[in-house]
């Protein structure tokens, strides 16, 4: 199976994702409507009462909810994997002669795309709310590639994940029992400072706010901060881990 | 051009084959036929790559399925409950996925596509999101798929569960063409009507073995031969006629007491009819109906597996969960 065919097959499978969200455009509620509602309501009913020193609240905020935006897309992808391999799509595809990779880079593609869209949405409608990131084009792009390189690590995350559930209903329910905490439990909407010792320590040493404070330094104008390093590290670290766990589940959940 | 040895699957204690052997001539239709839970949709699942069996060999267009699983997908084309298509996508759509995705460059995809869908009388429908197909139109998409790249083999399962008699009728004009055409089919069903119809070859699997093969008239004779069967008048009579008859036939008559029904299996028609007739007249016997009749492949399926063939339940049954 050589490369050029995986590319075209991925490529085919991107295809195919891209006019399912055509014709359901629902498929990009959570990367559209929802970051947006969240930037507008964190903006206007908790702007008002959290105090950041030296910055507005939106500058603030715009790193977290990036961050979970790309979080909760890339998990998302294991849904729709669940669903293909309920259906029987997946069983469709494994007796076709095209490259058996490219079923699952076409949906992570895919979920690249969706997070581009994400970030290039939520940009835009930071910047209606009082958004002036000060970190340039240099900045900006550095913020964006960690973001995606997290959220490509995670959509991995979804993979296995929807290898390993039995339904796709059951993956809902485990993206929000474990992503929503992880968000809420970091520097995504308030400054950690003021959390109880046990949570301020978790909060201040898992991988998403280490990413998010990373992103957010960058779109600041800093450089990256104390937390570029392990954002990178956790980034590329999670694509280690979970690109083949996802690969082992997937084949696992196969062969059964 | 397709073979099987041996074939053994376990799912934790259960024992979905158990060693089943078959083969498959070019250009001929095999049935598999089996009750629910016999193996039937695991034999097609390990013959078209999707699932490893435990032990066994097995070949598909003369290459090895488990040491070239990927050569073999470019041999064949799948239609059947589980592979399905895409809903989201339109019949054209879908095939011409299919197509790229069997390695045809984009034109000559298309080219086929529109050829298929004319063929199977969906033109009017290409369009259209298959979700919104009736189960006929999508049956013959189905197959339409498995026909993208003009395998030499292909695999059916179930291919008209759930059509009304019409769209059953369409399926089995379609298939038989095709192996007409030279294509080696496998199909499984569980619609004894159409093994009898569609297949050159029956393999009946019960247990993840093969319990019987042959032609639909072969099956038929071995589960008894021809039958003199006779409908009495009265119900009162039934003992009679049966007595009468077993006299004639020398073996045991099975009566049906609700359809006031008694027959007896027969060696050769010679003058016995004639006898019968006078002997149950003789005997006082007002007869409703009296000619012979060969075994249905239903009796021949009750006979081999000890079960009736359901055509109620749904193959998801058999799919280890």
């Amino acid at each position: 199976m050589s490369l050029g065919w995986w590319l075209r097959d991925t490529l085919e499978m991107v295809r195919r994702n891209l006019l399912h969200i055509r014709r359901t455009p629902e498929l990009l509620l959570d990367v559209t409507v929802q970051p947006v509602m969240f930037v507008v309501l964190f903006r206007f009913v908790f702007g008002g009462a959290i105090q950041i020193a030296g910055d507005s609240y939106v500058n603030y905020l715009m790193a977290g909810i990036f961050v979970q935006t790309v979080a909760f897309a890339g998990v998302y992808t294991g849904v729709l994997l669940a669903n293909d391999l309920k259906n029987g799509m997946i069983d469709r595809f494994r007796s076709l002669p095209m490259s058996q990779a490219s079923v699952l880079t076409g949906r992570t593609m895919t979920d690249l795309l969706r997070a581009m869209l994400a970030v290039a949405v939520m940009w835009g409608i930071g910047s209606l709310v009082g958004f002036s990131p000060q970190g340039g084009v240099g900045g900006a792009l550095s913020a964006v590639g960690i973001m995606l390189a997290f959220g490509f690590a995670l959509s991995w995350l979804g993979v296995a994940m929807g290898a390993w559930v039995r339904t796709p209903e059951a993956l809902q329910g485990l993206i929000f029992t474990t992503i929503f905490p992880l968000t809420f439990a970091s520097s995504a909407f308030v400054p950690t400072d003021t959390m109880p010792d046990w949570l301020r320590v978790f909060a201040e040493n898992q991988p998403m706010t280490r990413v998010i404070n990373a992103v957010r330094d960058l779109i600041l104008g800093g450089s990256g901060g104390p937390d570029l390093v392990p954002a990178l590290a956790w980034s590329f670290g999670a694509l280690f881990v979970f690109f083949p766990l996802a690969v082992w589940l997937y084949r696992r959940r196969i062969s059964r | 051009m397709i073979l099987a040895q041996g074939l053994q699957k376990h799912f934790g204690s259960t024992h979905a084959l158990a060693g089943l052997d078959l083969d498959v001539a070019e250009g001929t239709i095999l049935a598999l036929l089996g009750p629910n839970g016999a193996g039937k949709t695991t034999a097609v699942r390990i013959l078209t790559t999707l699932l490893r069996p435990d032990g066994g060999y097995a070949e598909v267009a003369g290459i090895d399925v488990l040491k070239h699983p990927a050569a073999v997908r470019g041999k064949m084309g799948l239609a059947g409950q589980y592979a399905t298509l895409d809903e989201v996508l339109t019949g054209r759509e879908n095939l011409e996925m299919i197509g790229r995705l069997f390695r045809l460059p984009g034109a000559e995809a298309r080219r086929r596509a529109t050829d298929l869908l004319e063929r199977f009388d969906l033109t009017e429908a290409a369009d259209r999101v298959t979700k919104n197909y009736s189960g006929g139109m999508r049956r013959r998409l189905d197959l339409a798929g498995a026909l993208v790249a003009e395998p030499p083999v292909l695999f059916l399962d179930e291919p008209t569960t759930g059509l009304d008699p019409r769209g059953r009728l369409g399926m089995w004009d379609l298939i038989s063409a095709l192996a007409k055409g030279g294509t080696t089919v496998l199909m499984t069903t569980q619609y004894l009507e159409e093994a009898d119809r569609l297949a050159d070859d029956i393999a009946v699997i019960d247990h993840g073995r093969l319990i019987a093969r042959g032609t639909a008239l072969e099956l038929k004779q071995r589960a008894g031969g021809e039958r003199l069967e006779v409908i009495v008048g009265t119900e009162s009579s039934l003992e009679r006629a049966a007595s009468v008859l077993a006299a004639l036939s020398g073996q045991a008559a099975h009566t049906d007491v609700l359809a006031r029904h008694v027959s007896v299996p027969v060696a050769s028609h010679g003058g016995i009819l004639t006898r019968a007739v006078r002997e149950l007249d003789a005997a006082g016997v007002e007869l409703d109906d009296i000619g012979f009749r060969r075994a249905t492949l239903d009796e021949v399926f009750l006979g081999l597996t000890g079960k009736p063939a359901s055509t109620e339940t749904s193959v998801s049954e058999e799919l280890p969960s």
